[in-house]
């Protein structure tokens, strides 16, 4: 192999910020104090989220905020086999149930378009709620249950776990040829169709792929929480906020959501914690306006531009001329 | 031999008959025009065929298979492969990705990554594309976002290509080198099945026309015979 031919700075950016990342992240229970592994798991969560819905309505423009369906699905998995087996296995129970519901659900919705589906999968999510509620009150009496604890560490490791292999099947898709007829279905679906791409088998797997993730950190998290009713395990929230964290990010890379995760959470806590509490809402909605007018392809598209001008003045270039709006 | 045969096609929208009632056939080598005012079924006809839609009633065999009710990647891979009267490419990919696509996934056996690339370069060289095959498709010229059309349907290896007006918004100059690139398209063994308005270049390039008229066909034969039928030049082409 010819060393003198890599392009070292990219190779640097590409593989060495993760792994950097990774370390440093990886040991942090060693170091850190309780509040930032707490505090880290939610990024971690947040990214899982983010990141596994760019997996499938990123690249294919279908809304999904069926989100919290598979999130919730996970919390109920943990609820009910948490003291049944180790986490690990409930851990792929969570992620195999989501799996196996997202199948069938993409199998029925998928065929709509558009806003339709958007509003089916929210409806799912509110589905899934009320029936567990109906369930719990009538059949068996009760409302809520509890679920075993787990140390923080033991947490902590598992989101990381689970958002490494989450990062890996993001990239290896993105990579293969099934991506390439994912990207076709989000620009022109009837064209894929009739280039002799299987529409309906590649959204569906993908849309089922990306469940799974959601599922397993559902799971992870149901721990930390101990007690859980379906009002907690089917928050809206958490179908809308990866999405707006992933606009916010960029869906362009994969580091768009990652980022996009990360600040969203910490804007988040910031805004909720101090003293501008009262205007929580306020701020926050106004930020995400500007991020949806001001950028398109969201933090990572800017500092690509950036990039780009940077590079373009370094070459003496008239960048008030060439800068492309 | 005859490579798609048609027997009494038809699909309604719904009180209206679109397509009603036609037969036709194109032979294995021949490039097989279809024509008619706007309006008339052309496309709805190009659709039932690749699978689009599923007719009301009617048969459509491909290479003596029944193809109507199956899905459109299926008869894809079968080898029928076509373009689209309002140009569908994937716009924001690069134009070489938008041909790869083709013979990644629509090649009766599927085809491995390097023959494919392989494949795609060549058929860019071939529509004359090489120039631009980094660039978003949706970067180009009209005329060249056809001839990724084009390229990207032939990537799918097939036996019968239909091309829905290919020759519609080009120049003369564009249109009299699409009308030799569909010769050559041809003469790669491929069987041709056009709808056109460019009554020059149908009348050209093709060796048999159909007429359609208000979804009913109305005349079939030579560019000679189409010329001079007396119902032809009534409800189409004029005095």
């Amino acid at each position: 192999m010819d060393f003198s031919k890599i392009n070292w700075t990219k190779a640097a950016i590409t593989w060495g910020i993760p792994l950097v990342a990774v370390i440093l992240v990886g040991f942090l229970p060693a170091y850190g104090s309780a509040y930032w592994v707490t505090r880290f798991s939610y990024f971690l969560m947040y990214i899982i989220l983010a990141v596994a819905w760019t997996i499938f309505s990123g690249t294919t423009g279908y809304i999904s905020l069926a989100s919290a369906a598979f999130f919730g699905v996970g919390i109920y998995a943990a609820a009910l086999l948490g003291d049944a087996m180790p986490l690990i296995f409930v851990v792929i129970i969570g992620g195999a149930a989501s799996f196996v519901l997202a199948l069938i659900f993409g199998a029925i919705t998928l065929r709509l378009k558009g806003i339709y589906f958007a509003m089916f999968t929210f409806g799912l999510v509110l589905l899934f709620k009320e029936l567990i509620y109906y369930y719990e009150i009538n059949v068996e009496g009760l409302r809520g249950r509890f679920v075993v604890l787990q140390s923080n560490e033991t947490i902590y490791y598992y989101l990381l776990g689970i958002f490494v292999v989450t990062m890996i099947v993001a990239y290896l898709i993105r990579r293969s040829k099934f991506g390439l007829a994912l990207q076709s279905i989000g620009q022109n679906e009837e064209a894929a169709a009739h280039t002799g791409v299987n529409v309906t088998m590649v959204k569906i797997l993908t849309f089922a792929v990306s469940a799974i993730f959601m599922g397993a950190a559902g799971v992870v998290m149901a721990t930390k929480w101990t007690y859980v009713d379906p009002g907690v395990a089917f928050n809206l929230m958490i179908s809308f906020t990866p999405v707006l964290m992933a606009i916010f990010g960029g869906m362009g890379n994969l580091y768009g959501p990652v980022i996009g995760a990360v600040l969203f959470t910490y804007i988040q806590e910031v805004l909720t914690t101090g003293d501008l509490a009262k205007y929580y809402m306020l701020i926050f909605g106004a930020v995400l306006i500007g991020a949806i007018v001001f950028m398109p392809n969201g933090l990572v598209g800017v500092i690509q531009k950036l990039v780009g001008l940077v590079r373009k003045w370094r070459k003496g270039g008239s960048v008030a001329q060439n800068a492309d709006t | 031999m005859r490579i798609l045969e048609g027997e009494g096609v038809t699909k309604y929208f719904g009180g209206l008959a679109a397509v009603s009632n036609v037969d036709f056939h194109v032979d294995q080598g021949e490039i097989f025009g279809l024509i008619g005012p706007n309006g008339a079924g052309k496309t709805t006809l190009f659709n039932l065929i690749s699978g689009a839609f599923t007719p009301k009633s009617g048969v459509i065999k491909f290479k003596g298979e029944k193809i109507s009710g199956l899905k459109p990647y299926k008869i894809c891979r079968m080898g029928m492969a076509r373009t689209f009267q309002e140009v569908k490419i994937f716009g924001n990919m690069p134009v070489f990705q938008n041909v790869l696509l083709g013979s990644l996934f629509g090649t009766p056996s599927g085809m491995a990554s390097a023959n494919a690339a392989k494949e795609a370069t060549e058929l860019l060289d071939f529509v004359g594309l090489s120039a631009v095959k980094a660039i978003p498709a949706g970067g180009l010229t009209l005329a060249n976002q056809k001839r990724v059309e084009v390229a990207r349907a032939l990537a799918t290896k097939p036996e019968l290509l239909l091309l829905d007006e290919v020759m519609a918004g080009l120049n003369s100059t564009e249109t009299a080198e699409t009308m030799e690139l569909v010769t050559s398209i041809r003469d790669r063994g491929v069987t041709v099945f056009m709808i056109e308005h460019v009554m020059r270049a149908i009348m050209g390039v093709c060796d048999r026309i159909m007429v359609l008229h208000h979804g009913e066909k109305i005349a079939d034969g030579t560019p000679k015979e189409i010329a001079t039928s007396k119902k032809v030049i009534e409800v189409y082409l004029g005095e």
